[in-house]
This record gives structure tokens, C-alpha cells and sequence, in this order.
């Protein structure tokens, strides 16, 4: 779905997905090397990493396919 | 930031650290840049209310359920599944999948077909004026005051939750909606809708894998639910023979044909908020597929909402009880489900998203609500009954400004709960008054060329008045109970379940009744408006796989599978 100029609906999803992937995985990666004093339950699964690293692979591969100019719906 | 956000409270339930208000920042910036980005392509009356009528299959379809799929929805859902169990998810499967799928292959054609902006727009095409002023200064008022209450719950979720102030909380997040939806009207919503959507499945998603990972699987968790509560809340129908055998007080009989047959009917075929969406499509194939989309993804919802509330009674370590309860006793309410999971398991990061996708939630809602006061004002009620004869221009103008007015009216309802709260019984009660008895003259002006103008009218308006007067005599007279839901053992969800099938048989009889006694119209003006002297286009062209009915089938079985595999 096209809007008003060239950009898709799914291309600002693709950022969204990006950038808040990109945030979460890095605060993951933090905690990784700085274990907080409170714990989360299944801390030890570290799920921001890999949530964190899903949002944003699906994140850059929407970003990219739908970005301007690529002509797609 | 934090004197910004007011966080004072030392009471509250978790502590966000600095990515999670990156990532809350980050999304309201996304949601008004989206607003700024589309408002070039808003100038028209077409494009403003109706988006252009260019919407996907698949955009529509999203931004059907997400404007259904406010915060107060989510929040509301998880902590019913925790006090009701597995039976939640009626409001879930047949409390809305049979009506969708019923809306996209027997009804859209006649919405789409009408060229309609409105429902109460087509009730003026079908039965004339005196419907239509009735069906939208119903809609139009009660649309605004719903969406300030649940603007107000929502504060006070966040106020809870985060220590926000809860003025900080209803201003910030209902400007940014006036601003995204008066800047770019219906497709600027819509666009933000299927944004929202997406964040609420990214942020909400975890919570039942790790949750289930918490309680050691499915089996796992039936056992300890049977232990902290009873083997009776994992358990769909089993449990709905006697009144008295669920934790909801119900039997099947209002589940099937309250819930199942006239409220979901009601909602999701009448309630102009979810249909506008569907109006928006770019052709009649589209519009047909766009609830069938919706209601694949509705089915999946449960997943994110009831398992929530299910896990929560296996694992959290505190009992959790009703609001006031709470309030006296410093605990936590039901309706804290969603965010005591979400603290449970979210670390920096995750945290912030999962608060982002309660207010997407929120915001997603009160879009829907603004977009639809918007569009039914102008046309159904400003331009019908104040100014027929305003520019296409004119009535854009009208368009943003009744959008931040809308706003404004809804701050002021959420006041006015913060200082009277018994108002918002009154007002839920007030809004589910009208959606029974506009589904019988809906379906009634769609599928029977005899019903007349009359007859719709006099329907619309009886069915309405017995709704509200069943309400009343149990108000005055609670023994009225077992008249009206058919048992004095019945409780709230059960009342309203009775009183709108029989606020719907009364609109159904009086209209059937006076239309025998009036003058049909001519086949020549129910062109595009009724079953039987409408020509719907054929989808031949198309293959299988691309049909409607091919897709609704595949839903229908799933439906059929889930309601067996948790009998």
C-alpha cells in the first residue's frame, strides 16, 4: 500500500521493528555484561537478546524491501 | 524526564530505565511523523473520511481488528481469563468470528455496493432519514463518551503501572491522536492502526512463550491452575450446563445466541468504528477479505490476552482480586494481569515495548472512535441535518475540526469519571442499549425487500427502548433478574448477554409487524441496498485460493477445531 509520496505502510513498520529491535538487543547485550541486582524470572534466558535480535533482522529486512524508490506495494 | 513523567509514586509497579522511554519516545514520534507524512493526501472529502476507498485486503483487514484491539481490550480480556478463566475467550471465538465471517460474505457486498460512508448512512439509503438522525446522534454521543472513559481507565492503568500523572497521561497521548488524525484522517488512523497492531503482537508476544516456559507447558500449567483455582477454568463449554457450574454465572444458551448470535452480530456487522475500516478498500474483493483477515488474526488474540490471565493464576505468586479490593487493601486488581506479566519477565528493553503496546492499544481505540465521530458527524449528522449544501472543502474543514473537538469532549467525559465514577456504568450501559436492536434493522433492511421505512424506524426505536427499559426494572427491581437473563443466579455479563437478544427480538417483531402495515418501496430504489434486487459482482475471475468464501472456510474450520480442542 502505497501513501502520498513513495513510502510503503510496511517500510515505517520495518523501522519501527528496526530500531526498537536494535534498542532492546543492545540493552540485552548491556545486561550480559552488567547482570542487573534484580533479576527478571528466566533472566538466564536472556530474552532481550534474542527478541531484541528477531525484531530487528525482520525490522531490516522490511526496512529494505519496502524502502522508497523500490517500487513495491 | 522523570519530572516530566511525574514518577513519584513509590507504589508503582515497575521502574522503566532509560531505552524503555527511548523506545516510547521513539513511537510517538513515528505516529505523528506518519500524520505530517500523509496529510498532502487528505484534501479531499473521499480521501479524509474514507481513505481514498484504496486500501489492501490485508491493510484493512489489520486496521478492522486493531481499532477493536484497544488497551483497555487487552488489559480488560487478561484479567477476565484470570477471573473467569478459558471462558474469556468466547468474546474472543464465537463472540466474534462467526460475525465477521458473516460480514464479509453476506453483508459487505451491500455496504460496498451502497457506496455508503456510514452505517447510519446506509440505514438513510435503505429506510430514510428518521433512522439514519436516530442510528448517528446515538453513535456520534456515545462514541465520544466511551472514548474518554476508556482514555481515563487508561491513565489510571498508567498512573498504576508507571506513576505517571494521569493528566500527563490523557493530554500527551490524546494530542497526539487529534493531531495524527486531523492532520491525515481515515488513512492516517488506518496507517497507524496496522503500525500499532504489529507493536502490540511484538510487545505482547513473550509474555505467554516465557510464561509457558514459566509454568513447564500446557499440561503443566492445567494442573496448577487446578490446584490454585479450579479444573474448571481451563475449560470452554464443559462447564456451561447449569448456571451455576462456571465462574461466570452463565449458561450456554446466552453464550450461543446473546453473545454468539446478536451482540457479536451487533458489534462487528453495525458498529460503524470496526466497518469504516472495511469501507476504506480499494474493491468489493478486498472488502470481503478484509474481516476474513481480521478474523484469522482475531482467533490468534486469545494467545496474547486469555493465556495471560490463565498463566498468571499458575505462576504469580499473589492473589489478585477486584478493583475496590485492591484500592483498600494496596494489592493488585484483575485488570493488572497484562502489566504484573509483563514486569515478571521483561527486563530494560522488552519493558518498554510491552508498555508501548498497551498504549498502541489505547491509541489504536481512540483513533477508531475519533475517525468514526468524525465522518458520521459530518456526513450523518452536520451535513443531513445542518448544512446540506457545504463544499467538499467545507466539509473536510468540518472534518479536522470535529476530530479535535471529538478529543476535547472525550477529555471532558474523562474528567468527569475521575470525579463521577458510577457515570461510566451508566454510559457502557448506554452504548450497549443501541447495538442489538441497529443489528436487527441492518440485517433485516439487507435481506428482506419488505421491510419499509416505518417499519425500520419504528424497530430501531422499540428495540432501544425495551433494552433500556429491561435495564431499568432490574436497577429498581433486582429480582427482575430472572425474567430477564432467565435465572436469578445470573450475574452482569449474563444480563446483558438476555438483554440483547430480547431487545433484538423486539426490534425484529415491531419491524416485521409495522412493515406488514406499510407501503413497501419499489424494487427500483432497493437497487444496491437489499438481497434479492442487487446485482453482486461474480468472482470468477479470480482462483480458488483467492476467493472469499475459500478463506472463510478455512477460518470456520479452525474455529470449529479450537472451540473441540479446549471443550
Amino acid at each position: 500500500m502505497k501513501t502520498g509520496g513513495s513510502l510503503s505502510i510496511w517500510f515505517f513498520i520495518g523501522v519501527s521493528l528496526l530500531v526498537n529491535g536494535l534498542l532492546i538487543f543492545g540493552a540485552g547485550v548491556y545486561e550480559l555484561f552488567h547482570p542487573p541486582a534484580e533479576q527478571v524470572v528466566l533472566y538466564g534466558l536472556h530474552a532481550n537478546v534474542w527478541w531484541g535480535g528477531i525484531l530487528a533482522v525482520v525490522g531490516g529486512v522490511y526496512s529494505i524491501y519496502f524502502a522508497p524508490g523500490k517500487g513495491r506495494l | 524526564m522523570t519530572l516530566l513523567f511525574a514518577s513519584a509514586d513509590a507504589s508503582r509497579l515497575v521502574r522503566l530505565s532509560t531505552v524503555d522511554l527511548v523506545i516510547i519516545v521513539f513511537y510517538f514520534a513515528l505516529v505523528l511523523a506518519i500524520g505530517f507524512y500523509l496529510k498532502e493526501r487528505s484534501n479531499t472529502g473521499e480521501d479524509f473520511f474514507m481513505a481514498g476507498r484504496e486500501m489492501t485486503a490485508w491493510i484493512a483487514g489489520l486496521s478492522f481488528l486493531s481499532a477493536n484491539l484497544g488497551s483497555l481490550e487487552l488489559m480488560g480480556w487478561a484479567g477476565a481469563a484470570y477471573q473467569y478463566g478459558i471462558l474469556a475467550a468466547h468474546w474472543y471465538w464465537i463472540g466474534a468470528i462467526p460475525a465477521m465471517l458473516f460480514l464479509a460474505l453476506v453483508m459487505m457486498p451491500f455496504y460496498y455496493i451502497s457506496k455508503t460512508h456510514s452505517v447510519p448512512g446506509y440505514l438513510k439509503l435503505r429506510f430514510g432519514e428518521g433512522s439514519r438522525a436516530l442510528s448517528s446522534i446515538s453513535f456520534a454521543l456515545m462514541t465520544v463518551l466511551m472514548s474518554g472513559i476508556n482514555m481515563y481507565s487508561m491513565a489510571l492503568v498508567l498512573k498504576i503501572i508507571l506513576g505517571w500523572n494521569i493528566n500527563f497521561s490523557i493530554w500527551v497521548s490524546s494530542l497526539t491522536v487529534a493531531i495524527y488524525v486531523s492532520l491525515g484522517g481515515l488513512r492516517s488512523a488506518i496507517f497507524n492502526e496496522v503500525l500499532q497492531f504489529i507493536l502490540i503482537w511484538a510487545g505482547a508476544l513473550l509474555i505467554p512463550i516465557l510464561g509457558l516456559a514459566d509454568a513447564g507447558g500446557w499440561a503443566a500449567l492445567k494442573a496448577r491452575i487446578a490446584t490454585n483455582a479450579s479444573a474448571e477454568y481451563t475449560h470452554l463449554w464443559s462447564t456451561l450446563g447449569r448456571f451455576d457450574d462456571n465462574p461466570m454465572g452463565i449458561h450456554w444458551t446466552g453464550i450461543v445466541f446473546g453473545l454468539g448470535a446478536i451482540i457479536s452480530f451487533g458489534y462487528w456487522t453495525t458498529d460503524f468504528l470496526v466497518v469504516q475500516r472495511v469501507l476504506s478498500a480499494k474493491d468489493l474483493r478486498a472488502a470481503k477479505m478484509a474481516p476474513i483477515i481480521g478474523a484469522g488474526f482475531k482467533m490468534m488474540v486469545p494467545f496474547i490476552v486469555i493465556l495471560p490471565g490463565l498463566l498468571a493464576l499458575a505462576v504469580l505468586p499473589m492473589k489478585l482480586t477486584g478493583e475496590a479490593q485492591a484500592l483498600a487493601t494496596g494489592g493488585h486488581s484483575f485488570n493488572e494481569v497484562l502489566p504484573l506479566m509483563l514486569a515478571r519477565y521483561c527486563g530494560p528493553g522488552l519493558l518498554g515495548l510491552g508498555i508501548t503496546a498497551l498504549i498502541a492499544g489505547f491509541m489504536s481505540g481512540m483513533a477508531g472512535n475519533v475517525s468514526a465521530f468524525t465522518t458520521v458527524w459530518t456526513y450523518d449528522i452536520y451535513r443531513a441535518l445542518i448544512n446540506k449544501d457545504g463544499s467538499d472543502q467545507h466539509y473536510v474543514s468540518m472534518g479536522r475540526w470535529s476530530t479535535i473537538v471529538g478529543v476535547i469532549i472525550s477529555v471532558g467525559t474523562a474528567y468527569l469519571v475521575m470525579d463521577f465514577k458510577s457515570i461510566m456504568d451508566y454510559v457502557q450501559a448506554l452504548f450497549s442499549f443501541f447495538i442489538a436492536p441497529l443489528f436487527g434493522t441492518v440485517i433485516l433492511g439487507m435481506l428482506w425487500k419488505r421491510a419499509t421505512p416505518a417499519g425500520g424506524f419504528l424497530g430501531l426505536l422499540a428495540g432501544t427502548l425495551s433494552s433500556i427499559g429491561m435495564w431499568a426494572w432490574v436497577k429498581v427491581d433486582p429480582s427482575a433478574l430472572r425474567y430477564v437473563a432467565l435465572s436469578a443466579h445470573a450475574r452482569d455479563m449474563a444480563e446483558n448477554m438476555y438483554r440483547a437478544l430480547w431487545s433484538w427480538v423486539v426490534c425484529v417483531l415491531v419491524t416485521i409487524a409495522v412493515s406488514m402495515l406499510t407501503k413497501p418501496k419499489p424494487d427500483s430504489e432497493l437497487k444496491g441496498l437489499v438481497y434479492g434486487v442487487t446485482d453482486i459482482p461474480s468472482e470468477s475471475y479470480v482462483t480458488v485460493f483467492h476467493r472469499p468464501w475459500f478463506w472463510a472456510s478455512v477460518v470456520a474450520v479452525l474455529f470449529l477445531v479450537v472451540n473441540v480442542v479446549f471443550w
